[in-house]
């Protein structure tokens, strides 16, 4: 720690006003409160007590929160990989193989998200945000394991730029960053991503016989879609879940147990509701993510799934209300995603509202929508969109309530 | 005699005069409808998947602009203010019928790509905003070039985000392939949304050029 300090403190002057590299101080400011607590001292006006908790603190806890489904995600990948391949592996070859895949994505979310946010502190001459320490772990999370990395870098760099550095950098924009990146190839790139070739990482390798590589979500929807097309009048209940044990190419690869552990194709990170969960247990018990809009989130999810059970009008809506927490990435998106803070909503009711709306509005979307199985990833943007205009109108109710009291009091 | 007349013309101003001139070059970039007064966005969105119908759109929306901005100033002081809109109207959808039945007769694939847009040309705000702002206040002559200046701004972004688009949507430029087999359309280009998005980077490009500030 000595040598780091003394190094830094020997390189100081050049970047300090005046100095050789003058314009480069925000990169080495960067560096240093990087690697140690930044000694900036508070003004002789306005507060005097600093909490130790910045905005870097608050970032390496989601980033915590976030390695349970990182670690999975990799080893998943590998797994995902040797069942599509029909060969037997241990554990470490499994993960390791997965690592293989997952940290390239790993390393080209963030060396091109940093540098991006790096030029646009040095020319706008402001110290570089924290904010991408997290949105470049989540990127990586939200992709498939099969992207192309070219795709992962302009997802990327769209993101950054048009998603954030637009509306003015850290703090300032509107919409989630990871979730752009991913709509971004969603829209630009489909092949890549959606569709049932994407979520097992294959490397040059042959699959098995009889290999699907379909999610849960996309069988779901086939199903529910066939069934419609049909108008056979057969009765739904059940016939989505019937459909995820007889489609499933291994037998009882998608039984609600295994899509609560995550042993499933999906994107990297998301497949795994209990690495989510140990994820917002570890937001919620630090205060870093809001457990408001968690709680609300998976309650609007299952509330929406059980109220359409009672209308059941394709074998979508007839499935069980569970099976949409524990399919695709709703525990992820609602964990990591809702409770982005910069993009929720700011109020206290206002979060009750927007994860509320968050759950149903994913469920709405998968049921209604054959064209999207997955709707977390829409849901969340559009609630992006909508979250000032809830706090506005909490804030006018807060208004109204005191007004009326005013008005009692001085009858 | 001809030389005569037109030498008067020019002792009182002549025809290409310096304001004149600006009311052509204007449009294309300190005054663009699209990009600066945020008109014509729908059509701009719509149109721009690829070039040739962009640049027949462009084109048919100049005509429109400058002989309905031609006639109306020539008429201008005949109209009744209170019912100028609906004669606007009449007038503007002459030329919107005059261009449909041109472009069915000779471009009839561009025709029906464009679609509605040449008959949604009548609503185009380029287009009802020049009449109202220039047109009905101006000499004809000046309105004439204010709409071929303000058909050709429009026209000028719609080319551009044509291009991005179909060049970077299908690797494609005026239906020929321009980018090697390899290159995999964005298909975010090809839908509007694309669209919205590279208007509004022209847009950002256009304000840090010309030193745009936010008014409070």
């Amino acid at each position: 720690m000595k040598f780091l300090r003394n190094l830094l403190d020997k390189q100081k002057p050049a970047f300090e006003k005046g100095g050789k590299y003058e314009k480069l101080h925000p990169v080495f400011d960067a560096f240093e409160t990087f690697l140690f607590s930044p000694n900036h001292t508070t003004g002789s006006t306005g507060a005097q007590i600093r909490d130790a908790v910045d905005l870097k603190r608050m970032m390496n806890t989601v980033i915590i929160a976030m390695l349970p489904c990182l670690l999975f995600g990799m080893w998943n990948v590998g797994y995902q990989h040797h069942l599509a391949t029909g060969k037997a592996a241990d554990f470490i070859s499994q993960f390791l193989i997965g690592a293989w895949a997952v940290i390239p994505v790993v390393i080209v979310s963030y060396s091109v998200g940093l540098g991006i946010e790096f030029y646009f502190a040095v020319r706008k001459g402001h110290s570089v945000n924290e904010g991408y320490l997290v949105t470049g772990m989540l990127i990586p999370l939200v992709m498939p394991p099969t992207i192309p990395l070219w795709q992962v870098a302009l997802a990327t760099a769209f993101a950054v730029i048009i998603g954030k550095e637009v509306f003015g950098g850290t703090g300032m924009n509107i919409l989630n960053v990871a979730m752009t990146a991913r709509a971004f190839l969603y829209f630009a790139y489909p092949g890549q991503m959606a569709g049932s070739n994407v979520w097992a990482y294959l490397g040059d390798e042959k699959t098995v016989q009889g290999y699907s590589g379909a999610t849960a979500l996309g069988i779901v929807a086939e199903t529910s879609a066939k069934l419609s097309e049909d108008k056979t009048g057969l009765p739904f209940a059940n016939a989505g879940v019937q459909a995820l044990t007889s489609d499933a190419w291994i037998k009882g690869l998608f039984s609600d147990w295994n899509l609560f552990i995550g042993t499933v194709p999906g994107s990297i990170g998301e497949t795994s509701t209990l690495m989510c969960l140990i994820g917002a247990v570890i937001l919620i018990f630090t205060g870093v993510g809001s457990w408001k809009i968690i709680v609300s989130g998976f309650a609007g999810t299952y509330l929406m799934a059980l109220l359409l059970n009672t209308l059941a009008i394709n074998a979508f809506m007839a499935i069980p209300a569970h099976y949409h927490i524990v399919m695709g990435g709703v525990a992820f998106g609602i964990v990591y995603m809702a409770t982005d803070p910069v993009t929720a909503a700011h109020t206290e009711t206002g979060k009750w509202i927007y994860g509320f709306l968050i759950g149903a509005f994913t469920v709405l979307i998968r049921v209604f929508n054959p064209a999207y199985p997955e709707g977390i990833m829409l849901a969340v943007l559009l609630m992006n969109v909508f979250a000032p205009l809830i706090d506005f109108y909490v804030v006018d109710a807060n208004k109204q309530r005191r007004k009326n009291r005013l008005k009692y009091a001085t009858l | 005699m001809a030389e005569v007349a037109e030498k008067e013309i020019k002792k009182s101003e002549g025809l290409f005069s310096k304001k004149n001139r600006k009311l052509l070059t204007d449009p294309l970039d300190a005054n663009n409808p699209v990009t600066v007064q945020v008109l014509g966005i729908c059509s701009s969105l719509a149109v721009t998947v690829q070039l040739k119908p962009a640049i027949v759109m462009a084109l048919g929306l100049t005509f429109v602009t400058a002989f309905s901005n031609l006639l109306i100033s020539m008429i201008r002081d005949t109209i009744p203010s209170r019912i100028r809109i609906i004669v606007q109207l009449a007038i503007v959808s002459v030329f919107v019928i005059v261009l449909d039945q041109l472009l069915k007769a000779y471009v009839y694939d561009v025709w029906k790509q464009l679609s509605v847009f040449v008959g949604l040309i009548i609503t185009n705000c380029i287009v009802m905003g020049r009449l109202e702002a220039y047109a009905m206040a101006n000499k004809p002559w000046p309105s004439f070039l204010d709409g071929i200046g303000n058909g050709l701004g429009y026209g000028v972004i719609l080319v551009a985000v044509a291009f991005i688009r179909e060049l970077f949507g299908s690797g494609s430029l005026f239906g020929f392939k321009v980018l090697p087999s390899w290159y995999i359309g964005n298909g975010l280009m090809m839908l509007p949304a694309g669209a919205c998005i590279i208007v509004g980077i022209i847009i950002w490009i256009q304000r840090s050029w010309n030193g745009y500030a936010e008014e409070d």
